[in-house]
């Protein structure tokens, strides 16, 4: 349809813009989870790759300050706002991940909170009157933040990865890569990669059939790069009178948008600028998709089961509404 | 000039008139030890890819330790049976003087998902190198004994620029009595200068509230103001926040440092500007290396000799040092005896006069038991009785005679009085 020929050309292509404007007037939400041992760098890359204070580093303020005994999910919640687009943002850290001697278990109140969202966004969908627009707080994205420095991945890591990529999109991040040279960061990421293939683990972005040739060589090139060697940064450095975010040293100075020295240009328009959107999809028709299907057949093989009760003649009482049956167990999360 | 100072120890201070030559003998000491040669244990402990390893060789300048093996299999995992103790033993030597140096290294460390007794092999094996040197000096031939006992240890700490972790909290706080604690800022170069005080600030902080003892180099009225002044800043430094390379880089100018080159710039391990590297040398191989080997032996060895001793029920015995007489020893065997035996007797009568009593007792209660019960059974037999009797007289009573009652009709037969009268 060509839009200069006025007889035939019908109009259907402003759809675009029309979904625009709504978008622009209705405003989303992004949910980000940071999973991470404390000092890893969370709190500052997230900063960074939003440009503002939006999380305050959740380490230790005193001597006297015990040591979290378990895992604390703080989600916090802000709007930000560029050139018209609403964005509702809210960040979940994970203060006293991975911190203790014995981190058995330090995994399942980040995945209890992942499907705690999944299942409320299930239960307002299965209500009989429902809202217009359910106000979406699943997970989004989960930026998984390595160690550098150790040959590939921890013990801990491969099982917390196992578990989280089974529920939301798992993006695998070093934060502090400042203390690997080139060679290092090149041979590390080789391992971890190699690592993620043995182990099956697979991290965002998938591989879908609906790609075409352009989606799947920007994959690839974002394949390349993980996980991601980045380095964060609050601070603004001037260095001959120009003003960047960096870190200065007494041998040099990290520029953090500098492609040579860290990814983190690279990660940060991966994440926001081309595959923010895909992120919110691929949760909703993938992750969720899978709890919701898991769900229903839980409650089906539940009310089959409270059927065959009541029809042996026991006293089997089938509740009106069956509430739903998430409840992770050690053995499930 | 005869001076005569009383000093502390009682002693008389005399000064000399002329050159006597004692005090040539350090250069004797001295002779004899480089014969001898110097043994050297160092322990490093930190969770893998601190850096640890090239930390080591480049502190000796040669490749001490081999290092991982980057070639190892995808996926296998590192380290399945927890902590390991591996020892590397190298002989070096500098103007003539031998060192036996040994490393002793802690793989697996910290790398299992729970690590709450990742600290339990390094001290049984600290423990037990104390007891093959406490059995060494309690053999009758003592000319040779081998001394492994650990000297320093150093504890690589991840530089995560807020505190410490609790794993670094826990290991510490079970090392510190049995081993000189050197706590060191791995791959420092992550941290820009700032962030280096905060931290280290906060790591001291921990350690102080926790009540961690590190070794610190202390000074004392003998030494020089120089060798002051050096130590207080050493003292200062702790702990180190180091790095370390194996390879050499180009400077600007032209020359090869070791160093680590990142795009923004060279990190040179042996610039005092950059890192501490420099520092932790000189404490540990320069200045401090007789003082860690001291204080392992006065201080440490001997407070766990104590304590071990103790345990095992030594009491400090006067009487060793007395005369081995035989009789006399018999007689207080004998006393000590009999005194046990009359202990055991009076105990027995008493348990004896115990049981008596309890069945006493119970018998006594099974008696008035048996009393009551039968009381109660009688008087139980009374009033059946009484009421049998009262039924027999009713009845009685209420049967008339034959013959005497009037005959107002026809006797029936007696069947049917029975019934008239509510039939009994």
């Amino acid at each position: 349809m060509s839009a200069n020929d006025n007889q035939t050309y019908v109009g259907f292509d402003t759809i675009t813009q029309q979904m625009e404007r709504k978008f622009l007037k209705r405003g989303f939400n992004f949910n980000v989870i940071l999973v991470g041992e404390s000092g890893m760098g969370k709190s500052t890359l997230v900063n960074s790759i939003f440009s503002s204070h939006l999380v305050d580093s959740q380490g230790r303020r005193t001597a006297q300050e015990v040591i979290r005994k378990t895992t604390e999910i703080s989600p916090v919640t802000q709007t930000l706002e560029e050139n018209g687009v609403r964005v509702k943002l809210t960040i979940i850290d994970t203060p006293g991940f991975g911190d203790q001697c014995n981190n058995e278990g330090c995994w399942v109140p980040v995945i209890k909170y992942i499907k705690d969202q999944h299942a409320a966004y299930l239960e307002r969908e299965l209500k009989p009157q429902r809202d217009r627009v359910i106000s979406d707080t699943r997970v989004h994205a989960c930026l998984y933040f390595l160690n550098p420095g150790n040959r590939g991945l921890r013990p801990l890591d491969v099982e917390v990865l196992k578990r989280l990529t089974e529920v939301t999109n798992v993006i695998p991040v070093i934060a502090k890569s400042d203390s690997m040279t080139v060679d290092e960061r090149t041979v590390f990421k080789r391992r971890i990669k190699e690592e993620l293939a043995f182990h099956r683990i697979s991290v965002y972005p998938y591989a879908s059939d609906e790609d075409d040739d352009e989606d799947r060589a920007l994959n690839a090139s974002i394949k390349e790069l993980v996980p991601f060697a980045v380095v964060g940064s609050e601070e603004i450095i001037e260095i001959d009178g120009k003003s960047i975010r960096g870190r200065r040293h007494g041998w040099g100075v990290i520029n953090i948008f500098d492609e040579g020295h860290s990814d983190f240009v690279h990660l940060r328009n991966f994440l926001l600028r081309t595959h923010l959107s895909d992120l919110v999809e691929v949760t909703a028709q993938r992750h969720y998709e899978q709890f919701r299907t898991s769900q229903l057949r839980q409650i089906k093989e539940m009310r089959a089961q409270q059927a065959a009760a009541a029809a042996a003649g026991q006293s089997g009482m089938p509740a009106p509404s069956v509430p739903l049956p998430h409840q992770p167990t050690m053995a499930q999360a | 000039m005869r001076q005569n100072n009383v000093a502390d120890s009682g002693a008389i201070k005399k000064k000399m008139n002329g050159y006597v030559g004692f005090s040539n003998y350090p250069n004797q000491v001295h002779r004899r030890s480089i014969k001898r040669g110097f043994n050297f244990t160092l322990m490093v402990v930190g969770e893998s890819g601190l850096g640890k390893s090239t930390l080591i060789n480049t502190l000796f300048e040669s490749k001490v330790y081999p290092g991982r093996d980057d070639s190892a299999a995808v996926g296998a995992v590192e380290h399945p049976n927890g902590v390991e103790i591996s020892s590397v033993t190298a002989d070096i030597q500098e103007n003539g003087i031998k060192l036996k140096l040994s490393v002793v290294d802690t793989p697996g460390f910290g790398d299992s998902i729970n690590n709450e007794e990742s600290w339990k092999p390094i001290v049984e094996n600290v423990e037990s190198r104390f007891d093959a040197y406490l059995a060494q000096e309690n053999r009758v031939n003592r000319s040779k004994i081998v001394d492994n006992r650990v000297n320093a240890l150093l504890y690589f700490i991840k530089p995560t620029g807020h505190r410490l972790r609790a794993i670094d909290i826990e290991f510490m706080k079970n090392l510190h009595t049995r081993v000189n604690l050197i706590p060191v800022i791995a791959k420092s170069d992550t941290l820009t200068p700032r962030e280096v005080e905060q931290f280290k600030a906060n790591v001291l902080a921990d350690i102080n509230y926790h009540g961690i003892q590190i070794f610190k180099p202390v000074s004392d009225e003998y030494d020089d103001p120089e060798t002051i002044a050096d130590n207080k800043d050493i003292a200062g430094k702790i702990p180190f926040a180091v790095i370390g390379s194996e390879s050499f880089v180009e400077r600007a100018d032209g020359t090869k440092v070791r160093g680590r080159q990142y795009p923004w710039g060279i990190i040179e391990v042996e610039n005092e500007q950059h890192n501490d590297f420099v520092r932790l040398r000189q404490m540990l191989l320069r200045t401090h290396m007789e003082e860690l080997r001291d204080t392992t032996d006065v201080a440490l060895y001997e407070s766990y000799r104590t304590q071990k001793l103790l345990a095992m029920g030594h009491v400090q015995d006067a009487a060793v040092f007395r005369e081995f007489n035989p009789r006399v020893q018999q007689e207080e065997e004998a006393r000590a005896h009999y005194a046990k035996m009359q202990k055991l007797e009076a105990e027995m009568s008493a348990v004896f006069q115990q049981k008596v009593q309890e069945k006493e007792a119970k018998l006594k209660q099974s008696e008035e038991e048996l009393h009551s019960r039968h009381k109660e059974m009688k008087a139980a037999m009374e009033a059946q009785r009484t009421a049998l009797e009262e039924q027999k007289r009713r009845a009685q009573a209420a049967m008339p005679v034959p013959g005497t009652a009037e005959p107002m009709y026809q006797t029936q037969p007696r069947k049917d009085k029975k019934k008239l009268f509510g039939g009994f």
